[in-house]
């Protein structure tokens, strides 16, 4: 394994220093293991907190700051944070207009959560949780833990975000996020596994010419294995797989996220978005807002996610708000 | 059972996490996310140092604890669900020390926490795989008159092979359950750790 690590047990601590050292904007508690905007709590503002394992970056600290989230918790690598953190990270933010948490879908994730949503509720904050499952590789049944959140949890905490902004009530922004959530869907596709600080080797053996379709963004397999193949025909697995769950309609609007999980080149990512815009172009559906770039990684895994969102206007509005992040940011 | 044997079960798990964290780690490499060895072995690191300084009146207090501090300290799905396990066993038991029934009522509070969290039956390739066959085997051995040495011995063995169990079976909880049919012929390794639970616990007993 060759990471540029100090030891893997110090990854998480060593890199929250990173963010305190270069990011005045935000405060890092140590501690608490927690990343919050410096000027929390905002009076009268919806509070939005999120987090899950680390590995993602920049999800979710690096989506903290004016315009989306008011903290994040980052766990250990791909391990979801402890109730502790995410009660701490309520209460910094706890504007008194409530907090929404923004959790992705994983068995880990949804239970550390609830314990601490019970813990914020005993202390008189007004909590409502918004769970993230936009993967449609995983068929959301009893067999399975449900669809998994990947991609679409940064559309959900930035159109979120931009509402509280604007002074919306907790009701009505966790509303809002349900709604971006379910308009939602990604799929994705790797071509190397990933490699864990902890395991030090990577995650799965795939051979050089082999992929993995379906994965989720913990170097887990995916639901199958087939042969490389150009990113047209990868491109086309991925959309034929969203819209076959949500299909568009010609005058439909999307905003669209071609996303690298990691170790693939932007290049790579701007080959995949040509594909991704002529499949939607041939169905007569616009491309109001996209992003293009690592978003929503797992470590160093080579591959694309692509997240499609049917949006409205006001959804497409709020996506343009400004934003001011480690991640995000424009309109200012 | 009293306070100093259940401390002594619980190091010996932690000694036991500790050794097997490798395999932990490479068992859930293989249909999770690679990180249950570090997890469990940071968890029980962390109940090991409370312990130190801790002044347990009761058997209960003992594992209240170490569920409260595997809650805080490992994340994922296995810090609620080990969390809420040994405090839901700990709760049950108010005394200085606990009778062999005590700990059956204590383990079945226990799996009860388990599955209602989880919201998993057996079957469904987990860590219940493990802890249901062990505290039924628990029980029946210590009804047909065996001692509580005997009945942690086939505890642990219905454990481990609850734990074997698991490796045909299709998950359908967790993050195991994303790969499908994929999941089949690999160990659970939540229901791995629950094993080294109960064989810890029979060594103890064994050693008095």
């Amino acid at each position: 394994m060759k990471k540029l690590i100090n030891s893997p047990e110090s990854v998480l601590t060593d890199a929250l220093a990173g963010i305190a050292a270069v990011h005045p904007e935000l405060r890092v508690d140590h501690d608490r293991r927690i990343i919050v905007r410096a000027d929390a709590p905002r009076t009268g503002k919806v509070a939005l907190v999120s987090g899950g394992g680390s590995g993602h970056e920049p999800l979710h600290g690096g989506f903290v700051g004016p315009g989306m989230l008011d903290a994040a918790c980052p766990g250990e690598v791909f391990t979801s944070p402890v109730p502790d953190q995410v009660l701490a990270a309520a209460k910094a933010v706890d504007g008194g207009a409530g907090v929404l948490f923004v959790v992705k879908n994983y068995t880990g994730d949804v239970m550390n959560f609830r314990l601490a949503a019970e813990l914020a509720a005993d202390e008189g904050i007004a909590v409502r949780t918004v769970l993230v499952d936009d993967d449609v590789a995983v068929q959301d049944s009893t067999w399975t833990a449900g669809r998994r959140g990947t991609g679409a949890t940064v559309f959900v905490e930035k159109i979120a975000g931009a509402l509280a902004d604007r002074g919306a009530d907790l009701d009505k922004v966790a509303e809002m996020a349900e709604k971006v959530n379910a308009a939602s869907r990604s799929f994705a596709v790797a071509l190397t596994a990933c490699t864990t600080p902890a395991a030090g080797r990577p995650g799965f053996d795939l051979p050089a010419d082999e992929i993995e379709i379906g994965v989720g963004i913990h170097g887990e397999p995916g639901r199958s294995r087939g042969k490389l193949a150009p990113a047209r025909e990868l491109v086309g697995l991925a959309m034929d797989a969203i819209l076959t769950d949500q299909p568009l309609d010609a005058g439909d609007k999307v905003i669209v996220l071609v996303n690298g999980l990691g170790g693939t080149p932007l290049i790579e990512l701007y080959v995949a978005a040509a594909e991704v815009a002529a499949v939607l172009a041939a169905r007569g559906v616009r491309i109001g807002a996209s992003l293009v770039g690592n978003y929503v990684t797992s470590l160093d895994m080579a591959g694309v996610s692509i997240t499609v969102c049917r949006a409205d206007d006001e959804m497409l509005d709020l996506w343009a708000a400004p934003v001011t992040t480690p991640g995000l940011r424009w309109g200012n | 059972m009293d306070v100093t044997m259940v401390n002594a079960w619980i190091r010996a798990v932690a000694a036991a996490v500790e050794e097997h964290r490798d395999q932990l780690t490479q068992l859930d490499a293989a249909i999770g996310d690679a990180d249950h060895g570090a997890n469990m072995s940071r968890g029980f690191t962390a109940v090991v140092a409370t312990l130190d300084d801790f002044q347990p009146k009761t058997v209960g207090d003992v594992l209240v604890k170490t569920g409260s501090t595997l809650m805080s300290t490992v994340g994922g799905a296995s810090g609620p669900l080990y969390g809420a396990a040994f405090r839901a066993a700990g709760k049950a038991l108010t005394g200085p020390t606990a009778s062999p029934d005590q700990l059956v009522a204590a383990l079945h509070a226990a799996t009860a926490a388990v599955t209602q969290l989880g919201a998993a039956t057996p079957g469904d390739k987990t860590m219940l795989d493990a802890l249901a066959p062990a505290v039924t085997a628990l029980e029946e051995t210590l009804f047909h008159g065996a001692d509580l040495a005997a009945a942690t011995e086939a505890a642990a063995k219905a454990a481990q092979d609850g734990a074997h169990s698991t490796t045909p079976l299709q998950a359908r909880k967790g993050r195991a359950s994303y790969l499908g049919p994929r999941s089949i012929g690999h160990q659970d390794p939540g229901a791995t750790s629950t094993a080294l639970i109960f064989t810890a616990l029979a060594a103890v007993v064994a050693a008095g």
